[in-house]
C-alpha cells in the first residue's frame, strides 16, 4: 500500500504499529537466540564433564531397564513376596512424610498469619516473618538433613526436621498467600462487633481459607513422601535406603519390587490428592511442584 | 420472645443451633490428629532424641564451621624444636624463621600467647600454663610434668577434688580445654598445642600462596601493578589463578560444581518446557481428534510423572554415569510429565471464540494454533515454567548428592570425610545464595513477562 494516500493519523498509527512489530520480533529473536545459546553451552558443558558420552549413554540407555526386568521374571512369584516383604519399610517412610506434614503444616499457619499483611498491620513483624518462611524454604531439605544426620546418627529424626522446617516454609509462603487474597469484609465486620484479634482469624479468615490450604497441605504430603524416601538414601532409613543396598547389591527383582511399591505410591497419593483437592475447592488449582 | 424473633429463630435454627454432631465431627478428627502425631512421636523415636545428641560434638562442628586452628607440637626429648602448622596439615607447616608474631621464643623456653591473654610456656623439662578459665583459677599456676615417664599435673593426682574440671588426667594423657579456644595435650612422649581463632584463614590465596603475606590494601595496588610477581604472566591472573587453585578452600572446583548444579537445572527444565508443550498439544482433546493417540500420550505423561525423578535418576545413572546429563535428563523427564499435562490443561481451557476468529479469516491450522491458542496459553506457560525452574534448582541439589554430581555431591563428600567443617559452611552458604539468586530471578522474570498475577486453572 502506498504510505502517501494515507491520512495522516492512520499513517502515524500504521508507522507506530509497525514499529511495535519490529521491537517484538527483536525480542522473539533475542530470547529464542538465548535459548538456543544456553542449550548449546549447556550440552556443551554436560559432554565435556559427563563421565561417559551422551551417545555411549543413549545405547546403554535400555540395558539397566532391561537387566532389573530380566532378573525380575527370573524370580517369577517370588517377586510379590519380595513386593510384600517392603510394605513396613515403605510405611515407616510414610510415616516420617505424614508427621513431619503435620508438624510443619502447623508451623507455617502460625507463620503465615504473622506474615499477611491484613491480619498484622505492624510492617516489621510481617517482613520479620517472611524473611524466616524464605529461609526455611531456600535449604534444600536434603543439605540440612545431612548436615542434622552428621550430628545426630543415623535416624529418622534428622530427616523429619529437615522436612518440617522447609515444609514450615514452604507451606508458609502458600498459606499467607492465600489469607492475603481472602476477602477483607469479613474480617472487617467482625472488628465492627467488637471482635478481638483471635476470633477475627477464627471466624473471618479461616472458614474462607480452610479448603485452599488443606489442598495445599495434601500436595505437600505427596512432595515429602518423595523427599523422605530420598533423604533415606542418605541415612534415614525407611524404603529409600533399603533401595540403595539393594542397588549397591545389584539385587534386581528386589530392585522393582521396591520401585513398583514407590510407583505405586506415589501415583496413589497423586490420585487422591487430586481428587481430595477437587472435592474441596471445586477444580483444580495449578500449584507449584516445590513452593 | 416475641413473635418476630421467635420465627426469625426458626427460620434460621440450622445456622444458629449448630448440631451437636457437627461439632463431635471436628473434634474427632482434632482427636484422630492428635493421637496419630504422638503415635509418630514416639514410633520416630523423638523420645530418644537426647541420648543421641552428643553436644560436645556438635559444639566442636559448630565451632569448626567459623574458626581455624594452629598446632604447635613438639617432643619431650627436644622441647626447643617446635613445628607450628595450620590445622595440622603435613604441607601447611609455618616456616621456623617466619613463626606468627603469638609464638615467642626465648633462650630458655617457648611461650604461646592466647587471645584471652593466657599464656602456655614449654621449658625443656615442664610446662606452665597460666591465665585460663574463669576468674579464680586465672591465677592458678599449672606445671605439667613427666614423672617416671607418665605426664602429671604438679600437685594434683587424677582425682583431686581441687582440679579444675577442664583437665583429665589418665594412664598417658593429661588433656587440658579451658574453652572451646585452647586446648593442651600432654602425652609421655610428646606435647600438642591447639590455638583457635575466629575466622575463614586463607580463604582468598591458600597457604602457600606467595599473595599471603601482603595487606589487602597491597594486594589492590599489587593487582593493578606492572611489577609482576611472575614474568610469565599478570598480576590480576596470577592472583586469579591462586584464588581457584585454593588448596584449602577449593574454589575453582566449588564454582565448577555450583556450575553443574545450575546447568542441571536450566537445561533440564528448558527441554521439559520444550517438549512438555509440543506434546500438550498432541494431548489435547479440542487440538488431537484422534482418541488412541490422546490416551497414548496422556498415559505417557502419566507414567513420567509417576515414576519419580530418584527412579529415573538412578536409571539415567547407570547409563550416562556420574555426570550432567544423569541430573538434565532425570528433571527433563519428570517435568516433561508435570508440565505436559499442566499445558494439555490449559490448552483445552482456551476461549474457544479467538481461535474460531483467527479461523474466520482464514487462516490455516498452523495460524490458528499460533494466534488462537498459543497467546492465550503463554502466561499459564511462562509462570509454570518458571515455577519449575525454582524448584528445580533445588532439586538439582539433591539430584547431584544422589550421584549426578554438583554442588550436591561435592557437599555430601565434605561433611561425610567430615574434616573440614568450615568448607561444608561455605558451601552450604554459596547453596543459600544460590538457590535465593534463582528464587529471586524468576520472580522477577515473571513478574516482568506477565505482571503481577496469580495463574489459576479453574475447571
Amino acid at each position: 500500500m502506498n504510505n502517501k494516500e494515507l491520512p495522516n493519523h492512520l499513517k502515524y498509527l500504521e508507522d507506530n504499529l509497525n514499529k511495535m512489530a519490529r521491537t517484538r520480533m527483536l525480542y522473539s529473536v533475542i530470547s529464542i537466540a538465548a535459548i538456543i545459546l544456553i542449550l548449546a553451552t549447556g550440552t556443551y558443558v554436560a559432554e565435556e564433564s559427563n563421565a561417559g558420552s551422551f551417545v555411549r549413554g543413549i545405547d546403554n540407555f535400555f540395558d539397566y531397564p532391561i537387566a532389573l526386568f530380566a532378573k525380575t521374571f527370573d524370580a517369577g512369584f517370588s517377586w510379590f513376596g519380595y513386593v510384600l516383604d517392603y510394605v513396613p519399610d515403605l510405611l515407616y517412610t510414610f510415616n516420617m512424610a505424614l508427621f513431619s506434614t503435620i508438624v510443619g503444616a502447623i508451623l507455617a499457619l502460625i507463620l503465615s498469619v504473622f506474615a499477611s499483611g491484613n491480619l498484622i498491620k505492624n510492617k516489621t513483624i510481617v517482613w520479620t516473618a517472611r524473611r524466616i518462611m524464605d529461609i526455611c524454604r531456600a535449604f534444600p531439605e536434603l543439605v540440612l538433613a545431612i548436615t542434622l544426620l552428621y550430628l545426630l546418627g543415623r535416624s529418622p529424626i534428622p530427616a523429619v526436621i529437615a522436612i518440617i522446617i522447609h515444609t514450615a516454609g514452604a507451606l508458609g509462603k502458600l498459606f499467607s498467600e492465600a489469607i492475603e487474597n481472602a476477602d477483607n469484609k469479613q474480617i472487617e465486620g467482625l472488628e465492627s462487633v467488637g471482635s478481638s484479634w483471635l476470633s477475627r482469624i477464627r471466624f473471618g479468615v479461616l472458614p474462607q481459607v480452610m479448603p485452599i490450604l488443606l489442598s495445599y497441605g495434601l500436595l505437600r504430603a505427596e512432595i515429602n513422601v518423595r523427599a523422605s524416601t530420598i533423604l533415606g538414601f542418605v541415612g534415614a532409613g525407611g524404603i529409600g535406603e533399603q533401595l540403595n543396598t539393594l542397588i549397591q547389591w545389584n539385587f534386581g527383582a528386589k530392585i522393582t519390587a521396591v520401585m513398583f511399591l514407590l510407583i505405586l505410591t506415589i501415583t496413589l497419593l497423586d490420585y487422591f490428592s487430586t481428587f481430595t483437592r477437587q472435592k474441596l475447592i471445586g477444580g483444580s488449582f495449578i500449584i507449584p511442584k516445590d513452593k | 420472645m416475641d413473635k418476630v424473633s421467635k420465627e426469625f429463630l426458626e427460620k434460621h435454627s440450622d445456622i444458629i443451633n449448630i448440631k451437636f454432631s457437627k461439632y463431635l465431627r471436628s473434634f474427632f478428627y482434632l482427636f484422630l490428629i492428635i493421637s496419630y502425631s504422638i503415635f509418630a512421636f514416639y514410633s520416630l523415636g523423638f523420645n530418644k532424641l537426647t541420648d543421641q545428641f552428643k553436644p560436645d560434638f556438635a559444639a566442636k562442628l559448630i565451632q569448626d564451621s567459623y574458626s581455624y586452628k594452629d598446632h604447635i607440637n613438639t617432643k619431650w626429648s627436644d622441647t626447643s624444636d617446635v613445628t607450628i602448622s595450620y590445622e595440622g596439615g603435613a604441607f601447611t607447616k609455618y616456616d621456623p624463621k617466619d613463626f606468627p608474631e603469638w609464638f615467642l621464643s626465648d633462650t630458655n623456653k617457648h611461650s604461646v600467647i592466647f587471645n584471652n591473654q593466657g599464656i602456655i610456656d614449654i621449658f625443656k623439662d615442664r610446662i606452665e600454663m597460666k591465665g585460663f578459665g574463669d576468674e579464680e583459677e586465672k591465677n592458678l599456676l599449672l606445671t605439667f610434668k613427666l614423672l617416671n615417664g607418665k605426664p602429671t599435673v604438679e600437685g594434683y593426682t587424677f582425682d583431686d577434688p581441687k582440679l579444675p574440671k577442664w583437665i583429665r588426667i589418665t594412664e598417658n594423657k593429661v588433656e587440658v580445654r579451658p574453652s572451646l579456644f585452647e586446648r593442651l595435650q600432654v602425652y609421655s612422649e610428646k606435647i600438642e598445642i591447639h590455638r583457635f581463632q575466629f575466622g575463614w584463614k586463607y580463604f582468598f590465596f591458600d597457604f602457600a600462596s606467595p599473595f599471603n603475606k601482603y595487606s589487602s590494601s597491597e594486594l589492590f595496588l599489587l593487582f593493578f601493578s606492572s611489577n609482576r610477581l611472575d614474568p610469565e604472566i599478570s598480576n590480576a591472573r596470577f592472583m586469579f589463578n591462586e584464588f581457584l587453585s585454593n588448596e584449602q578452600w577449593f574454589h575453582g572446583l566449588v564454582f565448577s560444581s555450583l556450575r553443574d548444579t545450575i546447568f542441571m537445572a536450566v537445561i533440564g527444565t528448558l527441554f521439559a518446557t520444550i517438549f512438555g508443550l509440543l506434546l500438550a498439544f498432541l494431548a489435547a482433546i479440542n487440538i488431537t481428534p484422534f482418541n488412541f493417540v490422546r490416551f497414548f500420550i496422556r498415559r505417557f505423561f502419566d507414567s513420567l510423572r509417576g515414576i519419580d525423578f530418584l527412579i529415573w535418576s538412578l536409571i539415567f545413572l547407570r547409563a550416562f554415569g556420574p555426570g550432567l546429563y544423569t541430573g538434565i535428563l532425570a528433571i527433563a523427564f519428570t517435568d516433561t510429565g508435570t508440565l505436559g499435562k499442566i499445558m494439555s490443561e490449559a490448552i483445552e481451557n482456551i476461549e474457544k471464540n479467538q481461535n474460531e476468529g483467527v479461523e474466520s479469516t482464514g487462516a490455516t491450522r498452523n495460524q490458528q494454533h499460533r494466534f488462537g491458542i498459543i497467546p492465550q496459553i503463554l502466561p499459564v506457560f511462562v509462570s509454570q515454567s518458571l515455577y519449575y525452574f525454582e524448584s528445580n534448582t533445588r532439586s538439582a541439589v539433591i539430584l547431584g548428592a544422589m550421584g549426578a554430581g554438583g554442588i550436591g555431591l561435592l557437599f555430601l563428600d565434605s561433611i561425610m570425610t567430615g574434616a573440614n567443617f568450615e568448607n561444608v559452611a561455605y558451601m552450604s552458604i554459596l547453596i543459600l545464595i544460590v538457590v535465593f539468586l534463582m528464587d529471586t530471578f524468576s520472580q522477577w522474570l515473571r513478574r516482568k513477562l506477565i505482571g503481577n498475577v496469580f495463574v489459576a486453572i479453574v475447571k
